[in-house]
């Protein structure tokens, strides 16, 4: 490798860690990411020095399709679906470092150049690549509803035969170097990614596109390794640990561990209530109408965002709410539980495109306390982040962090039904004697809450 | 590159990579992620290399596959941040009540 690559890869690494610390706060985010583009800028006008390249045709054509594709697919993306396009972007990224293995393994296999450190790194690559390429397809079907969520009883000792079976290839390979297990691996890898992210429930999605995410890195990492380019090992080990401090986030703030996540089931112990005895007789729903009498003598609304808002697309409904409750002298914030929306940070995303201001969206702990001086705490498509039964050791979801919102003095719950959240138990919260039921679509409900209170 | 001198930068570039993410506001959680996520598509270094190189028809054809995926990652993944970034930034301009 030429003086003049080493030296710009130099530049191109301190880019990338400038930007990625840019990237890590709001006022120079934007900064960040121009920084780590212009990085991969001059990394890749920097290797388009290097004397192996003779050919341009073909290259100039991936460079070309690629970037069409990209543009295409940035520009047109809605935010709601921002996590499938970040799911299938990693796809494409564990894929290219598979057909980059297979390449230089079509230079190296059978020459002096394949050593030890080649045939490992390469094979693990392909495996990671693999594993992300289909894990991140059927995280994209998932996202997009297009697939379900499919369970038994004999995935975990699957994936275990299937990891087992990998963790041997990756030995024979390197023992045995040959074309036939290196393909043996990408298949055993693909097979992999589909049977452990298949019967991930939809709710814990954040926390595999933020796995996923770090397993692409580190699949360009170990390609990095196989083909001895030091921007690779950096830029990959880069955005390995900040997937893996993602994916440790969005776990805690699910109270689960990650190989519970992957193997587990929720719901697997603890005392489930029967839904009759915790909501006979007891639920009051309420009118858009009560709801914008009560909204109008509040002081302080704190409005709680779930998944369910994002499914009814009424983001745009809850801005026009907001000012609403704003022109009247009403004090409005937003609590977002960490895990809202279906990407780590999705919600923030969506409230943003309705063009709500950020200083007005709180996290968790800090909301938590306000919840006893709020008036009325409006719950839109949440369930299992507002469960006060998470307090309960006994119950099976218990410690998992939530909202307080059964502090305030009353609780408006817009939802569909009293059907259970994706822990599959009954809401007490739904119940309390200072909660009140709205039960329809939650653009609906939004629609006509705000319509009820410009009539006052 | 000696494989110490190899796992040596890749252990340093972890350790950099937790310290410069572990504060990250919730906010930025999906910008981050699409961020790094185009920095994955570093690969594409890689797949240039294989594609130009002229070694043989596989070689070639598997780098162009390379290249292009590669390409829609980083391309891609820059462009989706800095429109979600955008969402961000222009409000606190126009909001400053």
């Amino acid at each position: 490798m030429s003086t003049t690559i080493q030296a710009g890869y130099l530049v191109a690494a301190v880019l990338f860690v400038l930007g990625l610390k840019g990237l890590a706060r709001p006022r120079t985010a934007v900064r960040g990411n121009l920084l780590a583009s212009l990085a991969m800028l001059v990394a890749v006008i920097v290797t388009l020095t290097n004397e192996a390249i003779v050919s341009w045709p073909v290259l100039v054509a991936g460079l070309v399709a690629g970037t069409g594709v990209g543009v295409l697919l940035a520009t047109r993306v809605q935010m709601t679906s921002m996590p499938e396009l970040v799911a299938l972007f990693n796809g494409f990224g564990g894929l290219a470092s598979v057909l980059v293995v297979g390449a230089s393994s079509d230079e190296v296999l059978g020459t002096p150049a394949e050593d030890v450190t080649y045939l490992a790194a390469a094979t693990i690559s392909a495996l990671v690549g693999a594993i992300t390429f289909s894990g991140s397809v059927v995280a994209f079907g998932k996202l997009g509803e297009s697939l379900g969520s499919w369970s038994s009883s004999l995935a975990r000792p699957l994936n275990i035969a299937l990891a087992v079976a990998s963790v041997v290839l990756v030995v024979v390979f390197v023992v045995d170097p040959g074309w036939i297990w290196l393909l043996a691996l990408v298949a055993l890898g693909l097979m992999l990614g589909l049977t452990v992210v298949f019967p991930i429930g939809g709710a814990d999605m954040p926390v595999v596109i933020a796995l996923l995410n770090s397993m692409s890195g580190l699949a360009a990492a170990s390609t990095g390794f196989a083909i001895d380019n030091s921007l690779l090992i950096i830029a990959g080990a880069l955005v390995g640990a900040s997937g893996l401090v993602l994916t440790g986030v969005m776990c805690v703030a699910m109270n689960r561990t990650l190989g519970n996540v992957l193997f587990g089931s929720m719901a697997s112990g603890g005392v489930i209530q029967d839904p009759h005895d915790v909501y006979d007789g007891k639920v009051r729903s309420a009118s858009a109408d009560d709801v914008a009498l009560i909204l109008d003598s509040a002081r302080r609304v704190v409005i709680v965002p779930g998944y369910g808002l994002a499914v009814a697309q009424a983001q745009h409904a809850v801005r026009d709410l907001t000012l609403a409750l704003e022109k009247r002298g009403i004090e409005v914030v937003f609590a977002v539980h960490p895990v809202a929306g279906r990407m780590p940070g999705h919600m923030n995303v969506l409230l943003a495109e309705a063009e709500i201001d950020y200083a007005q969206l709180i996290e968790m702990d800090v909301v938590n306390p306000t919840f006893a001086e709020t008036d009325v705490a409006i719950v839109i498509g949440a369930n299992d982040v507002v469960n006060p039964v998470a307090r309960d050791e006994r119950s099976a979801i218990a410690g998992m962090p939530i909202l307080d919102v059964d502090a305030a003095r009353t609780v408006v719950v817009i939802k569909r039904s009293l059907s259970p959240g994706f822990a599959g138990i009954p809401n007490p919260l739904f119940a309390a004697d200072n909660t009140l039921m709205l039960f329809g679509d939650g653009k609906e409900a939004v629609v006509g809450i705000n319509t009820a209170l410009n009539q006052l | 590159m000696t494989f110490l001198a190899a796992l040596t930068l890749f252990t340093l570039a972890v350790f950099l990579g937790v310290e410069l993410i572990s504060k990250v506001p919730p906010t930025l959680h999906t910008p981050l992620m699409s961020g790094s996520n185009a920095i994955s598509g570093i690969t594409l270094l890689g797949a240039l290399v294989s594609a130009g190189s002229d070694h043989s028809t596989l070689s070639t054809w598997l780098g162009f596959g390379a290249v292009t995926l590669a390409t829609i990652n980083v391309v891609g993944g820059f462009l989706v941040t800095h429109r979600m970034l955008g969402m961000f930034s222009t409000k606190t301009s126009d909001r400053k009540r």
